[in-house]
Parts: C-alpha cells; structure tokens; sequence
C-alpha cells in the first residue's frame, strides 16, 4: 500500500483537531470538532473554509505563446467552448471519452498567456497522461505541486478575503485574477462547489498556512470537512465525479448538455471534434437513454448512493440507480439524485427505492434541493 | 449501567432496561439525521437488529443487547435524530424491554471495563 499524500496545510487539520480520513490518495479531514452537520450549516449562514489542495492544478502553456493555440488543442479533448473564454474567466468543463462518456470533471481558466486546469484528485494522474497524449504538440503541460488550493465559500466568504485582497469585491462568478500577498502570488477565481457564493484560492505551499490562520482569523470563517463539502454540493445539485459522472455516463445524460455551448453543438462554426461527439451531439438532439434527476424521498430515511430505484411497489426490474444520497442540513431533508429513464423523469413524478428490504417512495424534484446564491 | 462491545448502554429503571448507544458511539458515527425505530411489543432475541440509525456519514443497525420484549420505545428520536448526539445516555435512549431475568446484565461490562474496552 503506498503512503497517503498530505497537503501543505495537512498539520493545520490535525491541530484544529480535524478526523483525517484517506482521500483519492491524500490523508484529509472528514471533519472538524463542530461535526459535519454544524459546517455544513455554517457554511450556508457565514463562511467555511475547504482545503481542496488534494485537486490537480495543471497549466497549459501554448508552445506558440497564443493561449488562443492552447484553447483550440484543449477543445479536441471537451465539449465546451474554450477558444471563446476571454482572459481573466473561468468554465466549467469535462473531458469525454470517444464514447461519450465523461472521464473527469474540471475548471479551465484562461489566465492570459495560459490556461489553468483545475481536476479532480482522484483523476488528476490519468487526466495529466491523456493531455500529455494529446496536447504535447502545441502546450507545454505542467501539474503544478507547489501550489495548495484552498476554497472560501458562504456569504461572508468576500468579506473575509476582502480583509486580505480587496479588489475581490469586484469579482463576478467565474471571473479569475492574480494577487500579489504577502503570501505569494494568489490566484483568485470567484468560484466554488457548495451552491454559495465564495472563492478558490490558488497559493503557494508556502504561504498556504499563513493564508488559512489569516482567513479562519476572519469573522465567521471556519474550517470545512469533506464531509459537509459532500452535503453542500448535493443541496446545490452539483455532480461528484465517480458518483454521479463517470465513463458510463454522457453529459446529456448527467444533464450537463449547458456546458456545451452552441459553437460547440451541431451547427455550430466549431461543431463536434471532441471525443465521443457523435453521440453526445445526438443525444442532444433525440434525446439520451437515461437522465439524472433530483429525488426528494418522503419519509426521513436517506436514500445514499447505489440504492435501485423502481416504477412502483412489485415492479422487478429497476428503472434507474441512486447516484448521490444524503441527509441536507439546510433543507432539513433527506435528498438524492441519480438516473432513470427519461418517461419517469418529469418533476411529480413517484417512485420507489428499494431501501432495507422495503420499497419506498420518494419524488422526482428539480434540481439543485437549494439555489444557488452566487454572485453574478 | 451496564455496557455492550456493540458500544451500548443498558440501565435498569422501574424493572425495565433502557437502551441506548455510547457517548463514543455517537461521536464516532457523527450526527444522526434518521431512526427508525422497532414495534412496541416487539418480542426479540439478542443479536437480532432492531434499531435502523443513520448518521450523516451511513446507515448503521442497533442489535438487541439481551433477549426480551420491546415495550416502549423513544418517539422523540424520529423528529429530532439529533437527541442522540446531544444527550446519549439520557434524552438520546432508543427502547425500553421487559426481560424475563435481570441477572443476564450480570456479566456485561460496568463502566470502567468499556472505557478501557474503548481505550
């Protein structure tokens, strides 16, 4: 068994007195001493703070020296438009397998003379072998391992890193800059993965400690576990790669056909030309075998993940799967997601789970359980 | 009170034995969100599952700790799962049985033995 990883703020965890759990192969906290319950909700009423350095950051450099160049080569492994993503924004995209199916989720931003990746851990090590693959020609393709990654989210997110870099406030979503701290050269996007309003802050291992006791120094910011982090994104609707997406599953499918943009779609100037676009590109227009969708069960019992779900009480077959189940804090009920066939996918819609042994109902619901408050 | 190596508490009260789960337990499966809890009246043999508990991380089975009847069980957990966090030894109790011989708690372990059973 190889040794967990650890990130550069993995003794701040321990001392705040963090569960570290194994993580995609780094030691991370679970929780801390408030309990998953209370940060999620604090997270919701003030502002948590997430170590997600255990995430891949790779840079794009086009050999060319027009980032225009790296858009166009990274546009032949996602669906989405990157040639168009001016400079100083961020997307969300995917990387699609000649299947259609989804081989990671991530972020791209277009800092100037470069594009940034940000992957999932998990993925990060195959992702950077299928760049490298595919993109050597035109990009110099680099994982960077001396930047830790931090996440400020929750209303009071800007307040508190206001305190520390003001020209955040003039961040919209998705916009990406550059801040030169006293910790080193931060990298701001106005982004996140919990449904609120916040930032992810790239910075230097060195100054990764320094920037976290600075921000948890702030009113209302506490230190975040995973396992809140994994409430939050399920209430904002938001897919885990490995649970929800993976190579079996297309973007129609998952419901991410909005990060496909129409340049990117059938008549589109640049159509297609991604792995698997045959299928995906049709199955935006005729429609997928199987769509995820939200599911409210009615009783208290959560519904977790692997859970078949079925037409009616007798039925033999399953319709679909539970991909993502939970109990939300802040909605005060259990929730889940999965996949069932498109005729059951209308929101009203009953059906059952199979939960110990017992069917139980539960509903179609649109997604997210809870809107999000971002900051547009 | 008496204590299982499935991290429960049982103490006699009026003839009957309360059960509920440790302190330990509790913070070890975090909070709560969702029990379900047996029949009253439900006759039980020890081992059997009785009490379906979730907590924000999984779901997890509480066994009967001795053989016995149910015959009353705690209804405030269903609203609020959260009473087991808070109070697991007092408010948080999941069920009450009628035992037909008080004795079979002889043998369990006290106090003392789980905290170093725990340690």
């Amino acid at each position: 068994m190889t040794e967990l990883r650890k990130t550069a703020l993995h003794g701040k965890h321990v001392e705040l007195g963090a569960r570290m759990v194994p993580f995609a192969g780094y030691e991370m906290p679970v929780q801390y001493p408030m309990g998953v319950m209370k940060e999620h909700l604090h997270c919701r009423a003030a502002a948590g703070l997430f170590d997600v350095s255990h995430m891949g950051q790779v840079t794009l450099r086009p050999r060319s020296g027009d980032v225009a160049d790296a858009a166009r080569a990274l546009e032949r492994l996602v669906p989405v438009d990157v040639l168009g993503l001016k400079e100083g924004r961020q997307r969300y995209a995917m990387f699609t397998d000649d299947g259609g199916g989804i081989l990671d989720d991530l972020m791209v931003a277009n800092r100037g003379d470069h594009l940034l990746l940000v992957v999932n851990a998990g993925c990060k090590e195959a992702d950077i072998a299928h760049l490298r693959a595919h993109l050597t020609d035109d990009c110099e393709i680099e994982e960077l391992t001396d930047r830790a990654l931090i996440a400020l989210q929750g209303p009071a997110a800007e307040d508190a890193l206001a305190g520390l870099v003001p020209q955040v406030r003039a961040m919209r979503f998705m916009d990406v800059i550059t801040a030169d701290t006293l910790f080193g050269p931060l990298w701001i996007s106005r982004s996140g993965y919990t449904g609120e309003d916040g930032f992810e802050v790239s910075v230097p291992n060195a100054g990764a400690v320094g920037l976290t006791e600075s921000l948890l120094a702030m009113d209302g910011v506490e230190p975040i576990g995973l396992g809140a982090r994994d409430s939050l994104r399920l209430e904002a609707g938001l897919c885990l790669y490995g649970s929800d997406i993976d190579r079996t599953t297309t973007p129609i499918e998952a419901g991410l056909g909005w990060a496909i943009q129409k340049v990117r779609r059938t008549d589109g100037d640049r159509a297609g030309g991604f792995p698997g676009a045959d299928t995906i590109l049709e199955q935006m227009q005729t429609g997928a075998p199987r769509t995820r969708v939200g599911l409210s069960p009615d009783g208290r019992a959560p519904m977790r993940a692997g859970t078949p779900l079925f037409r009616d009480e007798d039925q033999a077959d399953p319709i679909g799967t539970i991909t993502s189940g939970a109990f939300g804090p802040s909605i005060e009920r259990p929730m889940s997601m999965g996949y069932v066939t498109p005729d059951l996918a209308e929101p009203g819609t009953t059906l059952f789970a199979e939960v110990r042994g017992k069917r139980l109902p539960l509903k179609v619901v649109d997604l997210p359980f809870r809107s999000a408050t971002f900051k547009r | 009170m008496k204590f299982t190596e499935e991290h429960e508490w049982l103490r006699v009260e009026d003839d009957l034995v309360v059960v509920g789960i440790t302190e330990h337990a509790a913070e070890q499966l975090g909070d709560l969100v969702f029990v379900e809890l047996p029949e009253e009246g439900r006759v039980v043999v020890k081992d059997e599952e009785v009490v379906v508990i979730e907590s924000v991380k999984a779901a997890s089975d509480i066994m009967a700790p001795v053989d016995g009847e149910i015959v009353e069980t705690n209804d405030a957990l269903i609203d609020n799962p959260s009473l087991v966090n808070e109070d697991a030894t007092g408010n948080g109790w999941f069920f009450k049985m009628k035992l037909e011989d008080l004795s079979v708690m002889d043998d369990m372990m006290d106090e003392d033995a789980y905290l170093k059973f725990i340690s």
